[in-house]
């Protein structure tokens, strides 16, 4: 049969049935006409032509079967049965599909959520070949690269077609009458190139932009170029003023243009450092963030290779430069740009789509349970279409396709939840997770939803089938009438077990997270969060060009600020815990080799910072005014420092060198004047970072960008306004960014395990929901069923006490069974959460006693209910119900 | 012996009767098979049609509606070359069946 003709036959059933039974009827008619002549009278003849042939019907069904055309029509036959069987019982029907709907919604949102992430490559061509690059330390640690590093490999690597650094810049636009404050980049030439992506107008930069003391140009994005200069199609040449000075702009970006390196950057100028790498310049210091593109066909093996063969050499070659900064590298971690972008989310994300599955099969255990049911009362009906000429294979795909039927309808209803779902996922998101805006019910998601849907169609199909499929159909018409207790329980508890292990690995793993959550704000973070209020202040312009300006400045600022109302304390900081900032140089201790050399958080403060945050003194004294450039330099270091380098010694006295100087012998010494409290910079959960702190007076240089921390009286927030008046009426032109209590800090800092705790409380709450309508509505069907059976005991003395204590026992052991399996797996699941846990052991015992005290409470309640009908049956009742 | 070995020997069946036949209606099929197994084999006619389309669909043969020789509207089947290869392998599958199961009962 051609394709054609066999695709014709699916707009056309009947008229291939049509014929079907007129080739079957001119057999049935030549049999008839032979019979005849055989002398037969016509009605015998015609007897038993039919006799001989069989049911025409059924064979004309099966022959329509053999036809596989024929095969996709008569499904369209079964959809619509399937349809009416469940407007039938509408009731199950609509928990069924609920149920499925609320499964498979969530189970599509996440994976929504979840695919722009880990899933879809990056938005650039041969996006694989993209590598992220990071130093490692001497001592193995990764840490970010300087720019030194970057210009020796770029010179000499021939693994990547191109490398390109990038750290952040935030300059202010002064055009307006406020300074705006944009977020921006700064690159080296090659970076667009390596990401692939080229302007839509003007020029990308190029080695003659990024020189030392180069010119100032400037790129921008679609966005900014639309937003300020209503998208001039003669912008290229035009100046803008930055910081005081005109930069010219060369290119503009397409507006679909992603970076994923810094989603909110808006425009981007050239690096422009020093390629002599002065000794205590810029160029040494780890800030940078490098990215890679591989030549076809190398990998990445082979690149980390080759980097370490370069570094040794180069690194032997510019040994001072890199004393100062903490040594020289042992080589460079590189990974996929993707992974290193994602990396910080996937084990949240991956923990999340586990937990999502678990609600998703405790709902297909609900919505299998509803069909078993079904299914038993149904059996009379299978019965009756097996001895109608039903083959069983053809019963079983009628249950299959009313089940993916159920499956689909659920899907369809799903998505509309995943779509809310999704909207609500996208508004509590912890900032920081990326491809935010990528997060759609897209047709992926689509097909996602109806895959999940096929698959939960036809393994809760099978269900029934099986269950009929263990029986004799002819039986079964006879039986469908009598109450059988014993054939449908074992199937019953297996479901009361899986749902019950279900839902203790789920809620264990929400425990686990609360119980870390507990832990981690019950810890120190070694300085008083309360009452404080911080924000960043810049200097920005042609008239902080030199360091006595901005000392000035922050000097003066900080003045205005101790003399508001309500102000207690208050103190300038380059680094401010948990707020992101993370900058690490190194430390020279007396008599140490340049391989011995500790890197250290560096805090260049003055003086009012340490006692604003009650950061508590260990030993020796704190800075002071008397601190100031020129005077001996002083030096604090935390105990975790104080123990790695000073074990069972008073530090006080001893002399270092700290930052650039580290390593330079024409520096003077520092000595040690005293040793604080740890302070947790990167996150609550991280401890032993070791730190040291100097005078900002005292450092070499005077860092732009500083963050004013003050203690008030009152509620802090309410004194920002106040604060940043303050601090502009020494300088109007001065942007200041960040404005945050420190409170708030401290529990953004914690945000992204919240979101994941929170999202495991929500899926916790459905699975045990979804699992106590799950027990409770087994038993009460086996109870239902039992109606006679319990009449019967009650009729025969059973006492009242004696039939609850029956119920509840039968109830509770699959319970129990349940939850020992369920222990025993989030055990082993546990282990995919771990890295959410702190201070909190996989096993903690409290948990896995709430949790089975928690279930335990829940499945006797659903347990209780209905035993308490059962002993309520009027036995008299009971056995006349038969 | 069981139905889904039963279903093999009704395909050899009736793709042997066509390449003697080479043109034949369903109800003829049945006939022939008949006469020609001495009466021994009496295929059950309605189980024939499933077959038969079923081999259609595998391209073993091709059917048209044509008249009887009574004058009678019928739809007659004639074997492709793809069914004479399947009747060859089926005829040697046969006889090996038929060896083994011979050898088994002459071993006693």
């Amino acid at each position: 049969m051609s394709l054609t003709r066999r695709i014709a036959n699916l707009f056309s059933r009947s008229r291939v049935q049509d014929d079907i039974d007129a080739e079957l009827r001119s057999h049935i008619d030549m049999r008839t006409s032979d019979n005849i002549a055989k002398g037969m009278s016509p009605e015998a003849a015609r007897r038993d032509a039919l006799l001989r042939f069989g049911n025409p019907t059924a064979i004309n069904e099966r022959t329509t079967g053999a036809d596989t055309a024929l095969t996709l029509a008569s499904i369209a036959g079964d959809i619509r049965f399937a349809a009416r069987q469940l407007a039938r019982s509408p009731g199950f029907a609509w928990t069924s599909i609920l149920t499925l709907a609320l499964g498979i919604g969530a189970c599509t949102a996440i994976f929504s959520a979840i695919k722009p992430i880990l899933i879809d490559p990056l938005p650039y061509p041969q996006a694989r070949q993209l590598m992220m690059l990071r130093e490692m330390g001497p001592s193995g640690g990764p840490r970010a690269v300087n720019f030194a590093t970057f210009h020796g490999l770029s010179e000499r690597t021939r693994s990547f077609s191109s490398l390109a650094v990038m750290r952040a810049w935030q300059p202010a636009m002064t055009s307006a009458d406020r300074p705006e404050r944009l977020e921006g980049q700064r690159v080296s030439a090659d970076y667009f190139r390596t990401l692939g992506i080229a302007p839509i107008l003007g020029r990308d930069f190029t080695a003659d932009d990024d020189r030392f003391q180069g010119p100032n140009n400037v790129i921008l994005s679609g966005t900014l170029w639309r937003r300020h200069f209503s998208a001039d199609p003669a912008i290229v040449g035009r100046q803008v003023r930055l910081n005081d000075t005109l930069f010219t702009v060369i290119g503009v970006m397409p507006p679909t243009f992603q970076n994923m390196l810094a989603s909110s950057a808006e425009l981007w100028a050239p690096l422009q450092y020093n390629p002599a790498l002065p000794i205590d310049g810029r160029e040494w210091g780890h800030h940078l963030r490098m990215i890679g593109r591989l030549r076809p066909g190398v990998q990445n093996k082979q690149a980390i290779g080759e980097l370490h063969t370069i570094l040794q050499a180069f690194g032997q070659q510019n040994a001072a430069g890199y004393n100062g900064t903490g040594g020289v590298p042992s080589g460079m971690v590189v990974d996929p740009l993707q992974k290193a972008l994602t990396s910080g989310v996937r084990p949240a994300l991956l923990a999340i789509l586990g937990a999502v599955v678990f609600v998703m099969l405790i709902a297909c255990v609900n919505v299998a349970n509803l069909l078993l049911a079904r299914g038993a009362q149904r059996r009379a009906e299978f019965a009756l279409r097996a001895a109608l000429g039903a083959a069983r294979s053809r019963v079983v795909r009628q249950l299959l396709t009313e089940t993916i039927l159920l499956a689909t309808i659920g899907a369809a209803l799903g998505i509309a939840v995943a779509a809310a779902a999704l909207r609500a996922l996208i508004a509590l998101s912890p900032p920081g997770l990326p491809q935010v805006h990528a997060m759609i019910i897209d047709p992926a998601a689509l097909v996602f939803a109806l895959a999940v849907a096929a698959i939960v169609g036809i393994v809760l199909g099978l269900v029934p089938a099986f269950q009929l499929s263990r029986e004799d159909l002819n039986t079964g018409m006879r039986r469908a009438s009598r109450a059988t207790a014993g054939t449908r329980q074992w199937a019953r508890r297996a479901l009361v077990v899986s749902e019950i292990s279900l839902a203790a690995v789920l809620l264990v793993g929400t425990g686990l997270l609360l119980r870390s959550m507990q832990h981690l704000f019950a810890v120190d973070p070694g300085f008083d969060p309360t009452h404080v209020l911080t924000m960043q202040v810049q200097t920005s312009g042609r008239r902080f060009d030199t360091d006595a300006a901005r000392v000035r400045f922050f000097a003066d600022a900080l003045d205005r600020v101790r003399q508001l109302p309500g102000v207690v304390s208050a103190g300038f900081t380059t680094q401010l815990p948990l707020s992101g900032d993370g900058d690490v140089y190194g430390m020279e201790l007396q008599g140490e080799t340049a391989v011995q050399q500790t890197p250290a958080l560096r805090y260049a403060v003055t003086a009012g910072y340490i006692e604003t945050m009650h950061i508590p003194l260990v030993r020796g004294r704190l800075l002071n005014n008397h601190d100031i450039a020129g005077a001996p330099p002083a030096v604090l270091i935390d105990q975790s420092l104080a123990d790695l380098k000073f074990p069972r010694q008073d530090p006080i006295g001893h002399l270092v060198r700290v930052g650039p100087d580290a390593g330079n012998t024409a520096r003077p010494w520092a000595t040690v004047v005293g040793v604080l409290g740890d302070v947790k910079q990167t996150s609550l959960s991280i401890g032993g970072e070791q730190a040291f702190y100097i005078s900002t007076a005292q450092w070499v240089w005077t860092d732009a960008a500083q963050t004013l921390v003050v203690r008030t009286q009152g509620e802090p927030a309410a004194l920002a306004a106040t604060v940043r008046e303050a601090i502009w009426s020494v300088d109007k032109d001065q942007p200041i960014v960040q404005v945050a209590t420190m409170d708030s800090l401290v529990a953004a800092s914690e945000v992204q395990r919240h979101f994941v705790l929170m999202l495991f409380e929500a899926f916790a709450l459905a699975g045990l929901l979804l699992a106590a309508i799950g027990i409770y509505g087994v038993l009460a069907g086996s109870v239902n069923e039992r109606t006679r059976e319990i009449g019967v005991r009650a009729a025969l003395g059973a006492s009242r006490r004696s039939i609850l204590t029956l119920i509840v026992r039968q109830g509770m052991t699959p319970v129990a069974l349940g939850l020992l399996i369920g222990l025993t797996t989030a055990v082993l699941a546990s282990q995919a959460i771990a890295a959410f846990l702190f201070n909190t052991s996989r096993f903690d015992f409290l948990t896995y006693a709430g949790v089975t005290a928690l279930l335990l409470t829940v499945s006797a309640a659903a347990c209780l209910l209905p035993a308490r009908r059962a002993t309520t049956i009027n036995p008299v009742d009971a056995l006349r119900a038969e | 012996m069981a139905k889904n070995d039963l279903q093999g020997t009704l395909d050899l069946l009736v793709l042997k009767t066509l390449a003697q036949v080479r043109e034949l209606h369903g109800y003829g099929i049945v006939l022939h098979i008949q006469r020609a197994s001495d009466e021994l084999l009496s295929v059950e006619e309605g189980s024939l049609y499933p077959a038969l389309h079923r081999m259609e669909q595998s391209d073993w043969i091709t059917s048209a509606w044509a008249l009887t020789d009574t004058g009678r509207k019928a739809k007659f089947y004639k074997l492709t070359p793809a069914g004479r290869r399947q009747l060859a392998a089926a005829e040697k599958s046969f006889d090996q069946l038929v060896k083994g199961i011979r050898a088994v009962l002459r071993y006693a």
